[in-house]
């Protein structure tokens, strides 16, 4: 997976609670047997209008946010389908790391395989964040994965808590299945155990 | 010590616990669809990566395949032949399109016996939460952990918390499981149960149907939980005994002595517990962009201005202007143009006899375009073998072939922009029926009900 270790850019604000993953990425275009090339439909329907021309006051549709690499957004970011897509959208359109009060679950997990640190910190904080990343050009957040500290264009510091598993294969660009597959005694240890215990489940069919 | 369902379950699949606090999870079985699947299958490939148990997955196309009878349009046909000839190649037992068995991966996997209680389930999909009606553990997962579960039979997951949601009171007639998964949604609000597995217990849910379990557990997700779970019981075994994957003989026997100690233990402690009483609960449609926006059908649409909490009530400003609602409408007023009936939520035989129950002997309103897509090839023959089928096609209704069809608008079904639907489904997300389209959603009975009267009605003066 591609490493995260530290980003500094503009942040672009979306205070939108439970943005789903339909919004982030319209199915439409899920459809696709590719990784890649997603970036440029993210956000469809709150980016462009229905002709596929830009709404011209949407945030990513202005400067400087167009190229920022930073989103924060409300909470519950990511809710909704399961679809890798809206990761990959993402990180394709540009964006290393999302801030918000809380995220969605298979999302949040979704965003460490994909190059993205999501990033928990308070709502109020958020809040705040929200208001200095409106701002512009020169509002420079910078977050830390090392540290674990973002640092906002006011100069205050906020720690986050990311856990160690996830940090480490941000931090490394781990292949999390050739980690799991390294110690795959353990995976024999347990199915041996496993089929005496409940042979009926080792058996599909 | 007493122990709860989900910890009997999460503990018995432990392979190792790491120093960092997560934990590698064995995956008993893995469901593998048409949508997410196809860059696992490549980043194997490109690994040279095997699958390490091939028969612990079973695959079959459901997003993608059109339901009208026609050809799937060219882009959507490759990645279904994807799907199959991917899991031919990895060794992956198949149900291929157009075979008596396929349909959607939710509705299918319960039906051959594939999924079990005390087993953990895994899918590319955020509804495999359906599957804990049976007590297993069973989540929705992202691609990169397709691809993760396929060649190690694990997952590095971190335990979440543990909610239970008791459900008390028995609601009347006409009303249906699925009002009472939209009352708790709306009872715990949209994010609710986010970092939680939920066990649904109390009697509401000892007294329901095997098939009502599922679309309970089925929308827990649409709570932000990552899983939810039912205790197996007489009404489990009852439905899975002699299903084509379930064990049988001896392998029964021992696998049902082992399912009736999963209950949670008396005593057995939650991170948060939640009560809901639903008797007097009325039918539900919603009226907004998330399933916690919901409202009695004799109720009104809410005026967000009303609404003390600051993130609920901009949520329901956005909500209203994508709807196209103004507050205080009433919710009969509201007409639907569209009306789907199917999904994973609700397309098991129960559900088309509800709606089959009030579409019988009457006509589909003009200017409604409804629209019956069963879960799966069994269910659709089982339906037709009842008469269903000519009682919704006699009321106007189209009689679809199984797939997942309206619910995710990605098979060349869907509703147009700016059109209302009345969908069975379980999202009423901004565009997921389709770019612009306007989700309401609700029971079979009450779709069908809508359906007939060419506005949401209440159900019950149809019963
Ligand atoms: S019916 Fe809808 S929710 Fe269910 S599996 Fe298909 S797309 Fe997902």
């Amino acid at each position: 997976m591609e490493p995260f270790v530290r980003v500094a850019s503009v942040a672009a604000p979306l205070p939108i609670d439970n943005v789903d993953t339909d919004v982030i990425i319209p199915a439409e275009f899920g459809v696709t047997m590719e990784r890649g090339g997603l970036g440029p439909h993210a956000f469809n329907g709150l980016r462009r209008f229905p002709d596929g021309s830009e709404r011209p006051d949407f945030v990513l549709n202005r400067e400087p946010w167009r190229h920022a690499k930073i989103l924060v957004a409300g909470a519950n970011f990511g809710c909704g389908s399961s679809r890798e897509h809206a990761p990959w959208a993402l990180r394709d359109f540009g964006f290393r790391a999302i801030v918000a009060p809380s995220f969605a679950d298979i999302f949040y997990g979704n965003c460490f395989r994909n190059g993205i640190l999501p990033v928990r910190l308070p709502a109020a904080v958020v809040t705040d964040l929200m208001e200095q990343a409106g701002q512009g050009a020169n509002a420079v957040f910078t977050i830390d994965l090392e540290s674990q500290a973002l640092v906002a264009p006011d100069g205050t510091r906020h720690d986050f808590a990311v856990d160690p598993w996830r940090r480490r294969c941000l931090l490394e660009g781990l292949d999390e299945i050739g980690a799991t597959l390294a110690g795959a005694a353990a995976i024999e240890r347990f199915e041996a155990g496993y089929a005496r215990r409940r042979p009926w489940a080792a058996r599909a069919g | 010590m007493a122990t709860t369902l989900f910890s009997k379950v999460w503990d018995d699949h432990v392979v190792e616990e790491r120093p960092d606090g997560s934990v590698l999870l064995y995956i008993d079985r893995h469901l593998v669809h048409d949508a997410t699947s196809p860059q696992a299958f490549s980043a194997l490939r490109a690994e040279g990566r095997r699958a390490r148990h091939p028969a612990a997955s079973l695959a079959v196309a459901d997003h993608l395949v059109p339901t009208d009878g026609r050809a799937a349009a060219p882009r959507l046909a490759v990645q279904i032949a994807a799907l199959e000839a991917n899991a031919r190649e990895f060794g992956i037992p198949v149900l291929p399109l157009g075979s008596p068995t396929q349909g959607i991966v939710h509705v299918v996997g319960p039906e051959q016996g594939f999924v079990l209680p005390g087993l953990t389930v895994v899918c590319g999909d955020s509804h495999t939460s359906t599957h804990g009606a049976f007590g297993a553990l069973a989540f929705g997962i992202g691609t990169s952990e397709v691809e993760h579960v396929i060649a190690t039979q694990t997952l590095v997951q971190t335990r979440p918390r543990e909610m239970r949601i008791t459900i008390a009171g028995r609601p009347g007639p006409g009303v249906a499981a699925k009002d009472v998964a939209l009352a708790v949604i709306a009872s715990i609000g949209a994010a609710g149960g986010a970092g939680h597995a939920i066990e649904y217990a109390g009697p509401t849910v000892a007294a329901m149907a095997m098939e009502e379990r599922m679309t309970l557990c089925n929308m827990t997700i649409e709570a932000g939980a990552r899983t939810g779970m039912i205790a197996p019981d007489a009404t489990t075994l009852d439905w899975l005994e002699g299903r084509p994957m379930a064990p049988s003989g001896a392998d029964w026997q021992a696998a049902t002595g082992h399912w009736r100690t999963l209950a949670s233990d008396p005593g057995a402690r939650f991170d948060r517990e939640v009560a809901v009483d639903v008797s007097g609960l009325e039918p539900q449609v919603t009226w907004g962009i998330n399933p916690a926006q919901t409202v009695a059908v004799t109720g009104r649409v809410p005026d967000p201005e009303a609404i003390a909490d600051a993130g609920l009530r901009q949520a329901a400003r956005r909500a209203l202007a994508y709807m196209d609602l103004a507050p205080g409408t009433a919710m009969t007023a509201i007409r639907p143009s569209r009306v789907f009936i199917g999904s994973c939520t609700n397309a098991r035989l129960s559900d088309l006899r509800a709606a089959a129950a009030v579409a019988r002997g009457r006509r589909v309103a003009d200017g409604v375009i409804a629209q019956v897509v069963p879960g799966s090839g069994l269910v659709r023959r089982a339906a037709e073998a009842e008469g269903l089928d000519r009682i919704f096609i006699e009321a106007g209704f189209q009689w679809h072939e199984p797939g997942c069809s309206m619910c995710v608008a990605i098979n060349g079904d869907r509703v147009p922009a700016g059109e209302r639907c009345a969908s069975t489904s379980n999202r009423n997300f901004e565009g997921r029926q389709g770019p612009g389209a306007r989700t309401h959603l609700v029971s079979p009975a009450m779709a069908a009900a809508a359906a007939i009267a060419g506005r949401f009605v209440d159900v019950r003066e149809m019963i």
